[in-house]
């Protein structure tokens, strides 16, 4: 299938300064469980970033600090907004988080009620809603598949589809766990070049070092609930010894 | 397992095809409600209601005997009707004789019989068409504009999504155990009743929490999409002029079918 | 065929009469106008992905089977289970979905005797399931187990009660006949259930306790459903052996109440006699047809003036 390289033109709203700011984020879960001891850092409008670890490590705990879902001692700000429990619907518009198991995340019988699903909540009209579908279905160059049912589509079409449903409510910050556990060499290769095109600040937390090697100037290292690296992937990549010490490889 | 198993929605662009979901869904159950008010052996009616249905058959492209080829999915119910041939009385019209009982089949129970039947089997055709001819999305939302409960519809269309994906579960499931079914020469296989009542209700059990799990991070992807308790759907389906007519040429034609079956 | 069809107690369309679908379906809308007013204060916002997925495991559940004996299989139908998992009311919401769904889609059941057969698979099956569990609320593991298997072939064989009045008041079947028939055939389905009920409720207790909507009712709540479910079995254990024993007295009664007209072989006549059934030959009757036919022609009237207006 030839790729076609077209300007993006998906525009996220304007932000200044930082996108996301986490303090020493800390958290255990109710059995006991210590999953972040005091995670910290910072990501600018337009970062690319990867988040890579051993599994356990605590990058889907965190992530899901980062919307709200879970809450833990420390701070989380979203474009200069601290993340309360009051402004959970706000932060939620500008936090986009696409699950690793994309028939998770597209619980409607059609495409289109699952993409409308986001700005439908966010209370807009409905032609509104309609222009935000036909926006986001256009960004991940899935158009035609407004129509389609869910269960229809292949593992690599849904996880496209699973960042259109978050697209459309335009938020400021796409996080994405595991976009490419599971996909056959075509469908990563489009997903590849889907996340490339976005304009949109991202935080990635996945296993394949190869599209952290291709796509994340910038990577932050997590292992037992800490940062251990938060740098530039060339020289992380590089530290070999350090990689396998957190159970890594290089690519 | 392919993931249309489930689909009996065959895409075409027919007249039927087209038309509001709300009305097919209305004419096919005023259909079956319209058979359920014939009297026996209104043999005219029936007609009627039999050529009724094949001009939907050829209004939907699917081939005139679409319907036809899967209408006997019923049938082994029509055992259950099997004693009113017998319990009717009217002329007998044979006797025949089992273990030292005479059973007499009379004509009213024959006529009744016949007629049940029939009007099963014209109102299974009509079931079928509908989703034949209507996405199932869009006939839950018929359902919703036709006031069921928003509870009930969402319900339903979580099913309709989730169906061919549990159901895929629960095949793997059942393989596992199959591969894992073995029998050495000369020795009985397959374990006690109650041993394979446990394997099942395991694999049942596991699948339970399977599905509560995934309903939880489901319910966690709502909540990051805006979720607060309250379900919105985008409901657009607007009555055409063709609509209006089609439902009012429905209603004419049960009504010249009730007539007919009072001759 | 993938999934297979007809199963016996799903009953199609064709053979109930009218009036007993409609009697079935004010009974089964008013109950389930209840299981949602209910859940809407226990559940919260969980509810609706919960009871949507738990909809889909039931279904999915019902494909899990056993070789009983020869041939035969052990399936589940899942009322019982869902009740007492779920909660009485979620679970007669989750078991009411099914049967649409299997309806609607599969043509496995009818859609106008739908009401029935969520009244006989989907409310009763819920009731009695898990009014008799409840009753074993404060006792050991095993006993619980047991009641629960009991209570799931008890909720089995309500359903096919309920299944054989509503097919023998509908003149399709004779009571002499259908009741041992059914009942026959669901206490061997029924075994199939109670194991399955029991083994799956087991694994669960055994891994995720927490998840059984045990402590969702109030202790009143629960009592009401023990009665309920109780005088519900209990109607079971004396009705069959009495309905068989003698069936003329309730034929006489069913008579004398209209529903059985064994006599008539058309027992609905609105033209040319101009009368409605259970009112009989009166002026009454005869205006009131006039009346139905005024309103059908008024309302294909509408419906095309509509069509008119919608064009314009």
């Amino acid at each position: 299938m030839p790729v076609t390289h077209v300007k993006n033109s998906f525009a996220p709203p304007e932000v200044g300064g930082d996108v996301l700011v986490v303090k020493d984020l800390h958290f255990s879960y109710p059995d006991g469980h210590s999953a972040l001891h005091g995670v910290s850092m910072k990501l600018s409008v337009g970062d690319k970033v990867a988040l890579v670890g051993p599994n356990g490590a605590g990058k889907s705990t965190l992530m899901l600090h980062l919307n709200g879902i879970l809450g833990g001692h420390g701070e989380v700000e979203i474009a200069g907004q601290r993340l309360t429990r009051d402004n959970l619907p706000a932060i939620r518009a500008m936090v986009g988080l696409v699950f690793q198991n994309p028939d998770d995340q597209l619980f409607s019988p059609t495409v289109f009620e699952d993409v409308a699903f986001g700005p439908l909540h966010m209370g807009l009209p409905e032609a509104d809603v309609r222009a935000r579908v036909d926006a986001a279905l256009e960004a991940v160059r899935m158009t035609s598949y407004r129509d389609r049912l869910s269960h229809h589509l292949s593992v690599g079409e849904k996880k496209r589809i699973a960042i259109a449903t978050v697209l459309s409510m335009n938020p400021s910050l796409l996080i994405l766990d595991e976009p490419s556990a599971g996909l056959d060499p075509r469908a990563r290769r489009t997903l590849i070049n889907l996340l490339r095109e976005l304009p949109i600040t991202m935080l990635v937390s996945t296993h394949d070092m190869k599209l952290v090697q291709e796509l994340f100037p910038r990577t932050i290292v997590m292992d037992e609930g800490r940062v251990v690296a938060d740098g530039l992937t060339t020289e992380i990549l590089e530290d070999e010894t350090f990689l396998t010490a957190h159970g890594l490889e290089k690519p | 397992m392919h993931f249309d198993a489930f689909d009996r929605y065959h895409e075409k662009e027919s007249f039927l095809h087209r038309l509001d979901p709300r009305v097919k869904a209305l004419v096919t159950v005023i259909f079956i409600v319209s058979n359920a008010l014939l009297p026996d052996g209104a043999w005219l009616a029936f007609i009627f209601g039999w050529i009724f249905l094949i001009a939907a058959n050829l209004l939907s492209q699917l081939g005139i005997g679409y319907t036809l080829k899967r209408s006997l999915v019923a049938l082994p119910f029509a055992l259950i009707a099997i004693t009113v041939l017998f319990t009717i009385p009217g002329k007998p019209l044979f006797t025949f004789q089992l273990f030292a009982s005479h059973f007499t089949v009379t004509d009213a129970g024959f006529l009744r019989f016949v007629s049940i039947l029939i009007r099963s089997w014209l109102s299974v055709q009509m079931a079928i068409l509908l989703v034949a001819v209507t996405r199932f999305p869009d006939l839950i939302h018929a359902l919703e504009h036709l006031k069921v409960p928003a509870i009930l519809t969402t319900i339903i269309a979580f099913l309709y999504r989730y169906l061919f994906v549990l159901t895929d579960e629960v095949f793997r499931l059942l393989r596992a155990r199959e591969s894992r079914s073995a029998a050495t020469t000369g020795n009985r296989s397959g374990g006690g009743v109650l041993w394979r009542a446990r394997v099942a209700g395991n694999m049942a059990g596991q699948l339970f929490l399977r599905s509560y799990e995934r309903s939880d991070r489901i319910y966690n992807a709502m909540l990051s999409r805006g979720y607060s308790g309250h379900l919105y759907t985008l409901n657009a389906h607007e009555m055409k002029p063709r609509d209006y007519y089609v439902t009012a040429l429905a209603i004419v034609v049960i009504f010249v079918t009730q007539i007919l079956g009072r001759f | 065929m993938l999934y297979s069809p007809v199963q016996p107690m799903h009953i199609p369309d064709g053979f109930l009469s009218l009036a007993i679908s409609i009697i079935c379906w004010v009974i089964t809308a008013s109950v389930l106008g209840l299981a949602i007013s209910k859940t809407n204060k226990s559940l919260g916002e969980k509810q609706i992905p919960l009871m949507g997925v738990m909809a889909a495991f039931i279904f999915a559940a019902q494909m899990i089977n056993f070789p009983v004996a020869g041939g035969t299989s052990g399936h589940l139908l899942g009322g019982a289970l869902a009740a007492i998992v779920l909660g009485p009311w979620a679970g007669m919401l989750v078991m009411t979905s099914v049967i649409a769904v299997q309806g609607l889609l599969f043509q496995d059941g009818g859609l106008v005797v739908m009401g029935a057969n969520i009244l006989n698979m989907g409310l009763v099956t819920a009731a009695v399931g898990y009014g008799l569990y409840r009753s074993a609320a404060s006792q050991s593991k095993s006993v619980k187990l047991g009641v629960a298997g009991v209570a799931a072939w008890l909720s089995v064989m309500t359903g096919a009660l309920l299944t054989s009045l509503q097919l023998w008041l509908s003149g399709t079947s004779d009571l002499q006949v259908v009741i041992p028939a059914m009942l026959g055939v669901h206490a061997l389905i029924g075994v199939g259930e109670a194991l399955i009920t029991v083994s799956a409720l087991a694994f669960i207790i055994q891994t995720r306790p927490d998840l059984l909507a045990e402590g969702s009712e109030s202790a009143k709540g629960s009592r009401n459903w023990v009665f309920v479910g109780g005088l519900i079995a209990l109607v079971v254990v004396l009705f069959s052996p009495l309905a068989s024993a003698s069936p003329d007295g309730l034929e006489r009664v069913a008579t004398d109440m209209g529903f059985i007209n064994a006599s008539q072989s058309a027992p609905y006549s609105i033209i040319p006699d101009y009368t409605l059934p259970f009112l009989g030959e009166t002026a009454i009757s005869t205006i009131l047809a006039g009346v139905i036919g005024v309103i059908v022609v008024g309302a294909v009237i509408v419906l095309v003036g509509r069509g008119i207006k919608a064009r314009a």
